[in-house]
């Protein structure tokens, strides 16, 4: 038989994909793919896996080089034409900083989480879409590096990313969630980063930092946002049909892939605190705040999600009811914990100004000024007297989400939510019943949780002072860390601004 | 409830030890309602502390910084330890009166003290 000279796109998918699998004959396929079935997971039919791409290696290559081709003339012409000087404000970078100390090396764990899969997953055609993933996470990597490495000439904190990544105490919170996932199976794994982050939480994630830089004319990112847009979506319908794949495979699955969904769920809500201080505290110029992105991305968008997940039997995630009471307040805590240590940051924190409280006041109308705007106006009458409050003492943090235990109880927002479990005649406490609930599940795997404050107290972080902490940390100190007002960005900032008025009065004015 | 793990009975090193402290055990201290001070603090602490000493030196130079602890008596505060209500001896070292690794010292101060 000839074979036909051209194939047809499903022809060259199958060949490429399914055609490259085969069944071992001199190893059992238990030991090839160790990974497999210890999480308790059942699947009779890899080859009922459909992917919804039908993305070839080749067709791969051509299209994202034709998107690196567009992002780096956007990089390039930033570059040339000083486009630091196009942000609406030094403060903007501070959202930067938080990304590329945060985010960017979550897509390096991405990049090497997912060719892990594409190794280990017995079925050729999610092996496949996990090997293109992993591509993509290394190219976000990378772009995102060079796009904000312009910003690295100009301003502070940005200079040694991976470094704070594994050390800085807000840093732990992203990397420890990551962590986490990388630890766990590669079912647990799926169902946490490609469904649970990517699928029901990533609106969050992605549409305030990207929107976030476009209203602020961060054009540089914005490019990048865009280019890497189309690989999100890929993601985002990975990780629906791949929980929709073991839901079906076998009804046992259900309670199991439903307990990764609440715990996932939480992990995430607790890591996009941070991003929610963000968008409603770092951004001069504002694109929603908070509150109307979880209803937006969440309520609405997620529920209709898990109405239609229901019909295999899965629910919403638990403690979402939590995640709404707790809307109108989560981000002035996570800001004040921030404005508390800014000190130990590398970034700025700064006073809210009035504008700025207005804003929150609209936003927040059943929260801000009653509990927040208060302990704002006390810490600006303390930094009038040049007494800029900052906490001496190291927080206590949680166990499971590694964030100071800041948040309070649903519905007294004067009260910490302090939470305690005992394991193995120690006690480890966390910051809500959601992050409590995924200690008491696997308390073998959180009670070896690397909490940063309490390295320091063990000797391990460069020494028993703080300066020599930072030091450990990379923070270059007084450029790096400590308030906006009277740092070396804010000098360098008004002297640019200052620079590009005209000298003589022009006759428009 | 166990971890799912390749191992079965899978263990791993509990980092927080509290030998891994020199001699210190660590004790979160929390005073209610000035959450300017964003979430309790962590103190590494000898078991053997007079718990006159956490309230004439290590919380003053904690809190301080707030103005309005110069009207703070801590003689009539309310304290509760680990969840229960405690009635602290001046005289005991914290080990002496049931302050352990990792325990959580809550104090208020203002009216709701004595409420």
């Amino acid at each position: 038989m000839t074979p036909p000279r051209k194939l047809s796109l499903k022809q060259k998918y199958g060949a490429y994909t399914r055609g490259l699998d085969w069944d071992p004959t001199y190893q059992k396929a238990d030991d090839i793919f160790p990974f497999a079935k210890y999480e308790g997971i059942k699947i009779h039919d890899w080859d009922a896996w459909e992917d919804p791409f039908k993305l070839t290696m080749d067709a791969y290559w051509k299209f994202q080089a034709e998107k690196e081709r567009k992002l780096y003339a956007v990089i390039d012409s930033m570059a040339q034409n000083n486009g630091q000087l196009g942000i609406t404000d030094a403060r903007y970078l501070n959202a930067v900083k938080l990304f590329i100390q945060g985010v960017t090396p979550l897509e390096y764990q991405a990049h090497r989480h997912f060719a892990h899969l594409a190794r280990h997953l017995p079925g050729a055609g999610l092996r496949v879409a996990a090997q293109m993933q992993s591509i993509d996470e290394l190219r976000h990597c990378q772009t995102q590096i060079h796009t904000i490495s312009h910003y690295n000439k100009y301003f502070d904190g940005i200079h040694d990313f991976t470094h704070m990544h594994d050390r800085l105490w807000y840093l732990s919170v992203p990397k420890s969630f990551f962590d986490d996932a990388t630890s766990a199976g590669p079912f647990e794994f799926m169902t946490a980063i490609s469904f649970a982050f990517e699928y029901v939480l990533t609106n969050l994630l992605f549409v305030p930092f990207m929107s976030g830089a476009a209203y602020n004319g961060d054009m540089a990112t914005v490019t990048f946002g865009f280019s890497a847009q189309s690989d999100e979506s890929r993601h985002m319908t990975l990780g629906l049909e791949a929980v929709r794949f073991l839901l079906e495979q076998d009804e046992a699955n259900v309670p199991i892939v439903q307990g990764w969904i609440d715990k996932w769920f939480w992990r995430g809500y607790r890591l996009l605190s941070l991003v929610g201080m963000m968008m409603d505290y770092m951004l001069p110029k504002k694109v929603m705040s908070w509150g109307e992105a979880w209803e937006t991305y969440y309520e609405q968008a997620g529920g209709a999600l898990f109405a239609d997940l229901a019909r295999y039997g899965i629910r919403e995630p638990k403690y979402a009811d939590v995640a709404k009471a707790e809307k109108g307040h989560m981000t002035h805590q996570a800001w004040g914990v921030f404005y508390n240590y800014t000190h130990a940051a590398g970034m700025h924190t700064w006073d809210i100004d009035e504008a700025h409280m207005a804003w929150l006041r609209e936003k927040y109308p059943d929260t801000f000024a009653q509990h927040y705007e208060p302990r704002y106006r006390k810490w600006r009458e303390q930094a009038e007297e040049g007494k800029r409050f900052y906490n001496d003492g190291l927080p206590q943090l949680c166990q499971v989400c590694q964030i100071p235990m800041a948040f309070t109880e649903v519905g007294d927002p004067n009260t910490i939510s302090f939470r305690v479990s005992e394991h193995g005649g120690d006690k480890f406490h966390t910051c809500s019943d959601g992050c409590k609930d995924i200690f008491d599940h696997e308390p073998e795997k959180y009670a070896q949780a690397w909490l940063p404050v309490h390295q320091i107290f063990q000797g391990n972080c460069g020494g028993a002072t703080l300066p020599e902490v930072l030091d450990w940390y990379h923070i270059n100190q007084g450029a790096d860390n400590m308030d906006y007002a009277g740092s070396p960005e804010e000098e360098q900032w008004n002297r640019w601004m200052e620079g590009r008025r005209p000298a003589f009065p022009v006759a428009a004015e | 409830m166990a971890t799912a793990s390749l191992q079965p009975g899978y263990t791993g090193p509990v980092r927080d030890r509290v030998e891994n402290f020199h001699g210190a055990q660590l004790v979160y201290v929390h005073w209610e309602e000035h959450l300017n001070f964003c979430s309790a603090i962590t103190l590494p602490l000898p078991p053997q502390t007079p718990f006159a000493a956490l309230t004439g030196e290590i919380l003053p130079s904690l809190y301080a910084v707030d103005p309005e602890w110069a009207d703070v008596d801590l003689s009539r505060a309310r304290w509760m330890l680990d969840g229960a209500d405690w009635t602290p001896d001046p005289a005991l070292s914290l080990a002496d009166q049931g302050v352990g690794h990792k325990s959580l010292i809550r104090f208020w101060t203002g009216p709701s003290a004595t409420a």
